[in-house]
């Protein structure tokens, strides 16, 4: 848990959340062959919002925000992103899927590329820009994320921090309208947490919508607006992270945070 | 005592090791004689060295090369060695490597298969080797036509009607995608260089010929046989069922019923009939089912076969690296907005192919060497020359030095795939560079 007595002041400037909606899930359900993994999930997420998802493993907050970029399929409700209705036609679904990054526990860089190269190949194969301009918007954000110096390298060269920061310019190379993380500092030595939660600060800044799968109650109580806890496939409770830390209304998410905080 | 208390204050730095933890004699003494066991069979195994090369390199060097007969040979032999020297007669390699070679393919044309042989190693070289300019990656798209048109002879307005088909294909993609979709070019691409080949070329090719006779003489399949034959088989095989093995494998994973039935189906009936089998359907029982007359070339069709028998070991090779590949790296490129094929290319296949590079070269030097089996349906490969050679009485007998020449050939063509193998394996490895 980062501590966050010792984290720096954050400037709120731009982090200001907008009316339009980004993404609106309506009566959502999902199942695994019989079992019932997401239940009934209605939940709007407007334009700016920084939403940590939170729960005990086996809950379905990592599917929940699967289905969003329709890496995982939903069976019956609706999930409309950036106006855009997630259904089984392909060509939506890339579209979808080019204004939404996402950042995996496991990194998921490329092995076969550079830094580089993973951080290009996506605008260039998908957005169609020159080769020129994607390198720039690489290089833009790798100083982003503060490893510029490391863009000709493998990913198999870097530390797991540094890898995870590649994923996170790699994603912001698209220049995509909402960030999911999902578990993004679960693989990473208690060192290197810190390196990819300012990252994620930083972006919180500059006004991006995020959602996050994390356990960092640290980084939720600093940046997040909305907290939500996730028990057996269902939304248990959420609130502002003021509230929901410090007087919790449902026994589960009492539990749930006295087990998370209480060493 | 002092307590348990403990704190560095400097690093240590770096120091070389010690001299006996280097050089030659502990490579010596750790490899070969580390104990009394690796000492004993380290002895034997020089001892079984000695005994086998002390046997052979007598026989290889105390040879003939001049003799005309195999009792020639051994009276050439008895002469320069003494009664009773046993020796290699290499005359007869001398004598018929050409044909060995080049088979019955006419002498005064051997400039043809050469400059085909070296054509095709010039088109592999930019595809093997990326650093080489891309720019003689053109060679290696015409070589294709080229090649077939310098072994096989005949007009050269049939290898401009061949060519003509694929350009088609690309002329109908481009201008049918913009009407009804990527599916509809592709159909179209794939219809129309078909129809084009089975009715328009010929005669296309015939009226050109008529008006501007432009051509080189012909060759009959009849005529190839030796390690002509062998390479041309092995290469086309090689190369062709390397992308069907891709898409084989592609379709066995697929989500689209028809497709995977077809492709598992297909896998599963060509892995389970031995490779003769279907060589024999090839020479024989097609030419029942195709209409009479029909002069379906029997080098092509032995070539489909081998093509399609190795594609289906193929397609498994490359599931194999499919299933090692983590899923975490499908779902990358899917988070990421990329399509199923640009996916495929720039993401799975880079990596599956070079988890599967042992597996893939196995599988190419397996192919190579099963072009022997033609020998069975009655095509003169090096084995089939071997045994026309035998039957000449002038070398009635001849055993070892025929099939060891033919052996060291393929041992040196398996050897370089192999350790092409190992060098790009080597190349591609950026895990832990």
């Amino acid at each position: 848990m980062s501590d966050p007595s010792n984290a720096r002041d954050i400037d709120r400037s731009r982090m200001a959340v907008r009316d339009e909606v980004a993404i609106r899930i309506i009566g959502m359900n999902k199942w695994y062959g019989s079992f019932h993994v997401l239940r009934d999930i209605d939940l709007t997420v407007h334009v700016g919002e920084r939403i940590v998802v939170c729960g005990p493993s086996g809950s379905g907050k990592s599917t929940l925000i699967r289905c969003i970029n329709r890496l995982e399929e939903h069976q019956s409700g609706s999930i409309v992103v950036d106006g855009i209705e997630l259904s089984s036609d392909l060509k939506n679904i890339d579209k979808v899927r080019s204004e939404v990054g996402m950042v995996f526990q496991h990194f998921n860089l490329f092995p076969h590329l550079t830094i580089l190269e993973n951080c290009t190949l996506a605008p260039i194969w998908v957005r169609k820009v020159s080769q020129k301009e994607a390198v720039e918007t690489a290089m833009h954000f790798l100083e982003k994320v503060r490893i510029p110096e490391q863009a000709l390298k493998y990913p198999g060269q870097l530390s797991g921090g540094q890898q995870q920061r590649v994923a996170i310019a790699r994603a912001l190379c698209m220049r995509p309208k909402i960030m999911l993380f999902d578990e993004p500092t679960s693989a990473l030595d208690p060192e290197m947490i810190k390196e990819v939660l300012d990252t994620m600060i930083a972006l919180a800044e500059d006004g991006m919508t995020m959602i996050c799968v994390t356990h960092e109650m640290g980084f939720a109580r600093q940046v997040a607006n909305r907290v939500i806890f996730m028990d057996q496939g269902q939304i248990v409770e959420q609130n502002v992270p003021e509230a929901f830390f410090n007087s919790p209304q449902s026994e589960r998410t009492r539990l749930f945070l006295s087990q998370i905080l209480g060493h | 005592m002092p307590g348990p208390s403990f704190v560095r204050r400097e690093i240590l730095p770096e120091r070389a090791p010690p001299v006996f933890a280097s050089g030659p004699v502990l490579w010596l003494r750790e490899n070969l004689f580390s104990t009394w066991f690796n000492t004993t069979l380290t002895l034997l195994s020089l001892g079984f060295v000695w005994y086998v090369f002390g046997h052979t390199l007598p026989w290889i060097v105390q040879s003939s090369w001049t003799a005309n007969s195999l009792t020639e040979c051994r009276q050439q032999i008895a002469a320069s060695h003494g009664p009773g020297t046993s020796g290699a007669c290499w005359a007869v390699i001398r004598e018929r490597y050409l044909q060995l070679i080049f088979g019955f393919y006419p002498s005064r044309l051997y400039w043809r298969p050469i400059l085909a042989f070296v054509l095709t190693l010039a088109a592999l070289c930019p595809i093997l080797f990326t650093g080489l300019p891309r720019r003689l990656l053109w060679l290696s798209a015409t070589a294709p036509f080229f090649v077939p048109w310098l072994l096989w002879g005949g007009s050269l307005w049939g290898l401009v009607a061949v060519a003509l088909g694929f350009f088609l294909g690309y002329v109908a993609f481009r201008l049918v995608t913009p009407l009804v979709g990527e599916l509809g070019g592709a159909i179209a691409a794939g219809l129309l260089p078909v129809l084009w080949w089975l009715f328009g070329a010929g005669p296309a090719a015939g009226l050109m010929q008529s008006i501007l006779p432009l051509g080189i003489e012909t060759v009959t399949s009849r005529a190839f046989g030796g390690f002509m034959l062998s390479i041309t088989i092995g290469i086309v095989a090689i190369t062709c069922s390397l992308p069907i093995g891709i898409l084989l494998a592609l379709g066995r994973q697929s989500d689209l019923f028809i497709v995977k039935t077809i492709c598992v189906g297909f896998i599963e009936f060509i892995r389970g009939v031995p490779l003769i089998t279907l060589l024999f359907v090839a020479s024989l029982l097609l030419n029942y089912f195709l209409p009479p007359g029909t002069d379906f070339d029997i080098i092509l069709r032995v070539v489909i076969m081998v093509t399609l028998f190795a594609s289906a070991y193929m397609a498994e090779v490359i599931r194999g690296g499919l299933a090692a590949l983590p899923k975490g790296q499908y779902e990358a490129a899917d988070a990421l907005g990329l399509d199923y094929w640009k996916a495929q290319r720039l993401i799975i296949m880079p990596q599956v192919l070079k988890i599967s590079i042992p597996g893939i070269v196995s599988t190419f030097i397996g192919v190579f060497k099963d072009t022997t089996l033609v020998s069975i349906i009655g095509l003169l490969d090096p084995l089939g020359f071997s045994n026309a050679i035998r039957a000449d009485t002038a070398w009635n007998g001849i055993v070892w030095e025929l099939y060891g020449f033919i052996a060291a050939v393929f041992f040196m063509f398996c050897f370089a795939m192999s350790r092409y193998s190992m060098y790009l394996e080597r190349k591609l490895a950026t895990e832990h560079r």
